[in-house]
């Protein structure tokens, strides 16, 4: 099996403007050309898109408006974890000898239909992502005496992050109280809890170790994935563990013969305020305190380590870019590239993207 | 509409139960995703237990375990606040694009 590494990439900055799905991937296509050397369009294998966009053969279209004419050509969609199934796609055909480099490029446009599962009928009417948002948030808090103020944490920390990410949706340095006394949803829910969904693209070039020189002195390489879908209905979900991704970081740390201690860095799914506290205690991140603990601790000490772009809470949550989002971010960091938002000494990062209230989770280790 | 959305909406929540094997099959199916043999309806008891729930504006919501493997998501009618493991009855249910569920607790 062959190496695979990120070569380059390219993002538009998140927003609630409603722009064609074809513009976004397109703009965020044409940024890895413009800052990745020696790329030119005939090296490229493949054009993989991820969206839950309706519209149809974008990996056509988007190849056409990039002047590429690639071998292979297709969507991925997986929800809310499309990103990283559509990198996890272009790393196997990398890895197996049938491509040597691939453009991911993923995006969803604000309002897409990706943001509730019709499909799903043991949600009854309650089909928007805020009633699981809502019971297990409920959960915890039950299970743990978890405060409004420690969730709130949560959501303060990833918005302060996100102010020195350029390309998020929101730069609001918003309080704990601002947040805790933010607009109701649900008697477990504030709005500022929740991540925003909104337009916006994301890019990856991947390509194998034997021309990823020829784009990059410095390729961030793929070494671990887990996947795992343990079903399509939220109601058949444990309420108290991320039970995929505990399986799919197993698998993950395994394949790159790492173990959690050694991860500097980590982009997790924080759909709801609840869902980073249950990831990181599920990714073994917490060392030996409680997720309130170990949150409250890197929020007061200006610690990057969790969600340094703000996650999907502070920079917003355009379903199929938002896996590609999290791996730029890593990839920056592990290059020493990510200007303000910069963790010293990174050697290992996590990406951690999930579907559907966490039926379905993905775990990829990057390192330089 | 399929059978299951049909009897929903005359006020019957039917669900598929393996000829073979006997699992509840949900969200329904008319085969087995344990034996793949075929599937039959049957009703339910209407009766459950709160797992859990939350509350939007004034109505209280939650998930609902009505039998083993079928668990649904509906709103729950009560005068008081709700209990874990409090008994349920389905007070009406409908079908309308989604299915609808409404419970109303059962004091112990
Ligand atoms: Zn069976």
């Amino acid at each position: 099996m062959k190496k695979v590494g990120i070569a380059g990439y390219g993002s538009t900055k998140f927003s609630k403007n409603k722009i064609p799905i074809e513009e976004l991937l397109v703009e965020s296509t044409k940024q890895v050309f413009q800052t990745t050397s020696n790329l030119s369009q005939n090296l490229i294998d493949g054009v993989i898109v991820s969206t839950n966009d309706n519209s149809k053969y974008l990996g056509a279209i988007v190849s056409e408006r990039s002047g590429i004419k690639p071998k292979i050509s297709h969507t991925i969609e997986h929800l809310c974890s499309s990103g990283t199934n559509a990198v996890i796609s272009a790393f196997s055909y990398i890895a197996s000898g049938l491509a040597d480099v691939i453009l991911v490029t993923g995006g969803d446009v604000i309002g897409n239909p990706g943001q509730v599962l019709e499909w799903d009928q043991s949600r009854g009417e309650l089909n928007h992502p805020i009633y699981w948002g809502s019971i297990f948030t409920k959960a915890y808090k039950r299970k743990f005496n978890t405060t409004e103020e420690e969730l709130a944490i949560v959501s303060a920390k990833n918005h302060k992050q996100a102010i020195d990410n350029p390309n998020s949706y929101s730069h609001e340095p918003y309080t704990i109280s601002q947040i805790m006394n933010s607009k109701i949803i649900t008697d477990d829910l504030r709005i500022l809890d929740c991540s925003y969904p909104c337009s916006g693209s994301a890019s990856v070039l991947l390509a194998s170790e034997n021309i990823i020189k020829k784009f990059t002195d410095t390729p961030i390489w793929i070494s671990g994935i887990g996947q795992k879908t343990n079903s399509a209905s939220f109601t058949k979900n444990d309420l108290l563990n991320l039970s995929s991704t505990i399986s799919a970081s197993n698998d993950a740390y395994a394949m790159s013969n790492t173990n959690s201690n050694d991860i500097d860095v980590a982009e997790v799914h924080d759909a709801f305020s609840v869902c980073e506290l249950m990831a990181v205690k599920d990714l073994g991140l917490t060392e030996k305190s409680s997720s309130t603990e170990f949150i409250r601790n890197l929020f007061n000490t200006g610690d990057r380590k969790i969600n340094p772009r703000g996650g999907l809470i502070g920079a917003g949550h355009p379903l199929g870019a938002t896996g590609i989002s999290q791996i730029i971010e890593i990839t920056q960091q592990l290059q020493n590239n990510a200007e303000k938002r910069q963790i010293p000494n990174v050697k290992k990062g996590l990406v951690h993207n999930m579907s559907a209230a966490a039926t379905s989770s993905t775990v990829l280790i990057l390192e330089s | 509409m399929n059978k299951f959305e049909t009897e929903l909406k005359n006020g019957n929540f039917i669900v598929s139960e393996c000829i073979d094997c006997k699992q509840i099959i949900w969200p329904t199916s008319d085969f087995c995703n344990i034996c793949h043999n075929t599937t039959k309806w049957r009703n339910t008891n209407n009766l459950g237990i709160i797992i859990e729930f939350s509350k939007k504006n004034d109505e209280f919501f939650g998930l609902i375990e009505v039998e083993q493997n079928l668990r649904v998501m509906g709103k729950i009618v009560t005068d008081k606040i709700p209990e874990i493991n409090q008994k349920v009855i389905l007070k009406e249910c409908s079908f309308n694009k989604t299915p609808k569920f409404i419970f109303k607790t059962i004091t112990n």
